[in-house]
């Protein structure tokens, strides 16, 4: 059977499941599903539903992008459209069955929105909710829609049409649809992917490799997680056109190992594809041979950057050489090799089957197209989100994020992750693309976005993240192996109280040299957290170092926690909350803190419903010197 | 072990890209790296065995010594720092009586931390032998590692 007749009768299986006038139930069962207890709740569905007799067909997809409401149950039940419901426990689930399939009440106060452009029983369009409306999904759009699993789901949403596309019109066509498109690496740097194409298609030999890197080592971003769980064909699609363009055969997912349920989708999912004649010899019918192998990363941050992971294919310490020569000349195993973002191939996919003015009808000048964020932190709507390029920091925190957790002020943004920087509250208005975020300090990175609110300490903040990039050094240039560390040792002193207000400016200084001196471009962006936080919170490095205190609580050596007598309730649950019992007080009595047993966890301040657990203006009764 | 060491080995070809996927093989079937295996390897593969050693002290996952039962990962990504990651590994170590890259003694539990494990939108999480466990209190760690009224045994 030809791809087209299996197309066919795979669209024609998707309408008759839209058709159905059995319900059907998807469950949301990726990772941060699952993390929620999709499983549970999808064995509820399991066993309840032949239970009571009820005929319904149910479908696991991936993620839709809304961690804060997880687990999410979607049920069409005919006439009705789809309802996506919230929060679904194995209790709730019961309660769906029994009120919506049974008694047919379609449970509007459990429900977020429904699907199409019509409301119904007073639940809005989903698609008009504050968290999808500043949306354009196009990366994502079969994520929690489609059964990864399934390949003719894929199918009948356009899946390998793009492949078909690039087939025939060949590869120097290709190259020139994606430089129309403006398609830029989503992995970071944001190169412009035609031209590393056109250079390594240019360079001799008939070797060529193509990697895809999709070790998603930025901690605090699960883009690629989530589109390799909830669509990995996008993947294997992309991969098969940029490796017909560059004109390579042989190609690798490189995967990080702390992601099972990813590498088993997109190892069934290459399984299908073989099966299909999509991978392996002449693939269908056009002379070209593509081959995909998987390689599991073992743990290094630095094999993000291209000739590290290189180095970790060939069987080596994942160690960065120098550049030139580049990969797309000389790479693995010296042969000319591209390597890709999970998220720039599954572009390039939609751009072969939308064509190049589709993908650039979104964006800005420099930055077309939309991008995926994992918007996270102290926010209230954490998750995935996909918006135009361009769009303001504002909107994406405010409107679709729905603010900072618990209404608490807005302190800073961290873009880019440990290679990324800071952006403060002056500057929400910034759009978010490659250039704009470069001029502030940070990077756009692969889309990680933490938020910040006003008890977040920057300057631990920072010691964080050299914590993270001393410990990732590999180790072979001395200005990141030894400049991280002075600068986590400077960062550590300051935290603790043995700061001075030189250390500022060393700081600064030394960062600017790791910058220039390092190697690859993990020390090379390494002191951007500390750089940007002295830029944008001087004053919270000088509290530091010149008071001797750390205004959020968060430097247990610089915190004494107070409890304030007329705004405690005597509630007790900071007493309950303390793990070491240094909160005495009466039931409904002003309670109070005994410092000498304090160790400065902050657990009674989290557990305080009123505020009443606040950092002492200044530090009382205690030697900081030394 | 040389049985089940000779049986893996005998699934590749003893070239050098091999290494680190031999490595995973190995510590997947033994819970961690026993030096027997490591200089059987190295002998497979025909390289030095400091070459063998080179590799696996460079990456995270690979450990020198067994591991518990129950292999408990403490997220530190900086969406879970935001959030107190900080004190869920203290709470850990506290629950536990163990210290980070350490195993109790009876070899039920093994702790250690992970750059992260991509469930920052519920965070701060903890892994549990490949089960994400998220929205980590101390109340819900104490329930996920069974650590509840009975706690220290």
């Amino acid at each position: 059977m030809s791809l087209e007749d299996t197309r066919a009768n795979a669209q024609q299986q998707w309408q008759a499941l839209q058709d159905s006038d059995k319900p059907v139930i998807l469950v949301g069962t990726a990772t941060c599903g699952r993390a929620a207890g999709a499983l549970e709740v999808l064995d509820v569905f399991r066993d309840e539903l032949p239970r009571r007799g009820i005929d319904a067909t149910i479908v696991e997809v991936g993620c839709l992008g809304l961690c804060y409401v997880e687990p999410l149950v979607c049920i069409t039940k005919p006439p009705r459209p789809g309802i996506c419901y919230t929060n679904v426990t194995p209790k709730k689930a019961v309660a769906l069955i029994e009120g919506y399939l049974v008694n047919d009440d379609c449970q509007a106060g459990m429900a977020l929105g429904v699907l199409g452009d019509q409301g119904l029983e007073g639940i809005a369009p989903l698609l008009e909710t504050p968290v999808f409306k500043h949306q354009v999904r196009r990366t994502l759009a079969r994520c929690g829609v489609i059964d990864p699993s399934n390949f003719d789901h894929y199918l009948a949403h356009d899946g390998y049409a793009g492949l078909t596309k690039a087939l025939k019109v060949g590869p120097e066509q290709v190259i020139e649809e994606v430089k129309n498109s403006g398609l830029r690496g989503r992995g970071g740097a944001g190169f412009p992917t035609w031209r590393k194409w056109q250079l390594c298609r240019e360079a001799p030999g008939d070797e060529k490799y193509l990697v895809c890197n999709a070790d998603e080592g930025d901690p605090g971003a699960f883009m690629n997680r989530s589109l390799l769980e909830g669509d990995p064909h996008a993947l294997l699609e992309g991969m098969l056109i940029a490796g017909y363009a560059i004109g390579a055969e042989t190609s690798y997912i490189y995967c990080r190992a702390e992601y099972p349920l990813a590498l088993e989708r997109v190892r069934m999912a290459i399984d299908q594809a073989k099966q299909h004649g999509l991978l392996g010899e002449d693939i269908l019918g056009s002379g070209f041979n593509f081959h995909i192998k998987v390689k599991e990363g073992a743990g290094a941050f630095v094999c993000g950057e291209e000739t590290a992971l290189i180095a970790s294919i060939e069987g080596e310490r994942g160690m960065p050489r120098s550049r030139p020569p580049f990969p797309a000349v000389a790479g693995l195993w010296q042969k000319p090799t591209i390597i890709n973002n999970v998220e720039t191939l599954a572009g390039v996919a939609l751009i072969l089957q939308h064509g190049a003015d589709w993908f650039a009808e979104y964006g800005t000048e420099q930055s077309k197209g939309t991008k995926t964020f994992a918007l996270v932190g102290q926010v209230k709507n954490t998750g995935l989100v996909e918006v135009p390029m361009g769009t303001t920091l504002r909107k994406m925190i405010f409107d679709i994020g729905g603010g900072v957790l618990g209404d608490k002020p807005f302190k800073a943004v961290q873009t880019g992750g440990p290679s990324g920087g800071c952006i403060p509250a002056s500057l929400l208005d910034t759009p978010v693309d490659y250039d704009s975020l470069a001029a502030a300090g940070s990077i756009m990175g692969s889309g990680g976005m933490v938020v910040m609110d006003e008890d977040t300490c920057m300057v631990d903040f920072a010691r964080y993240f050299l914590d993270f990039a001393q410990k990732e050094s590999c180790g072979k240039c001395v200005p990141c192996r030894l400049g991280t560390k002075q600068l986590l040792d400077i960062l550590t002193d300051i935290t603790q109280g043995k700061g001075t207000t030189e250390d500022i400016d060393l700081l600064v200084e030394l960062g600017e040299a790791i910058k220039m001196g390092s190697l690859c471009g993990l020390g090379q962006t390494a002191p951007n957290p500390v750089l940007t936080t002295i830029r944008y919170f001087r004053d919270e490095y000088e509290a530091h170092v010149i008071d001797k205190r750390c205004p959020s609580g968060t430097c247990r050596a610089l915190t004494q926690f107070v409890i304030v007598p007329e705004t405690c309730t005597g509630c007790g649950l900071c007493r309950a909350a303390c793990p070491v019992e240094a909160i005495l007080g009466e039931k409904k009595a002003t309670h109070e803190i005994i410092d000498e047993r304090c160790t400065r966890c902050g657990a009674c301040r989290e557990a305080c419903p009123f505020g009443a657990v606040t950092v002492a203006e200044a530090k009382q009764d205690k030697q900081l010197s030394g | 072990m040389e049985e089940r060491l000779s049986s893996i080995l005998s699934s590749y070809e003893g070239k050098r890209e091999e290494l680190i996927p031999i490595l995973q093989q190995i510590q997947g079937e033994f819970g961690y790296l026993p030096e027997q295996a490591m200089l059987e390897i190295a002998r497979f593969a025909r390289v030095p065995e400091s070459s063998v050693y080179a590799i696996a002290t460079f990456y995270t996952q690979f450990r020198f010594t067994p591991i518990g039962k129950k292999h408990v990962m403490v997220c530190r990504g900086t969406a879970c720092y935001v959030r107190g990651a900080s004190r869920v590994l203290e709470t850990v170590e506290e629950l536990l009586g163990i210290k980070e890259g350490e195993t109790t003694e009876d070899m039920e539990y093994s702790l250690e931390t992970v750059a992260c494990i991509g469930a920052c939108g519920l965070s701060p999480c903890i892994m549990i032998n490949k089960k994400v466990e998220a929205k980590m209190t101390r109340k819900r760690l104490t329930d996920v590692l069974g650590k509840g009224e009975a706690a220290e045994a």
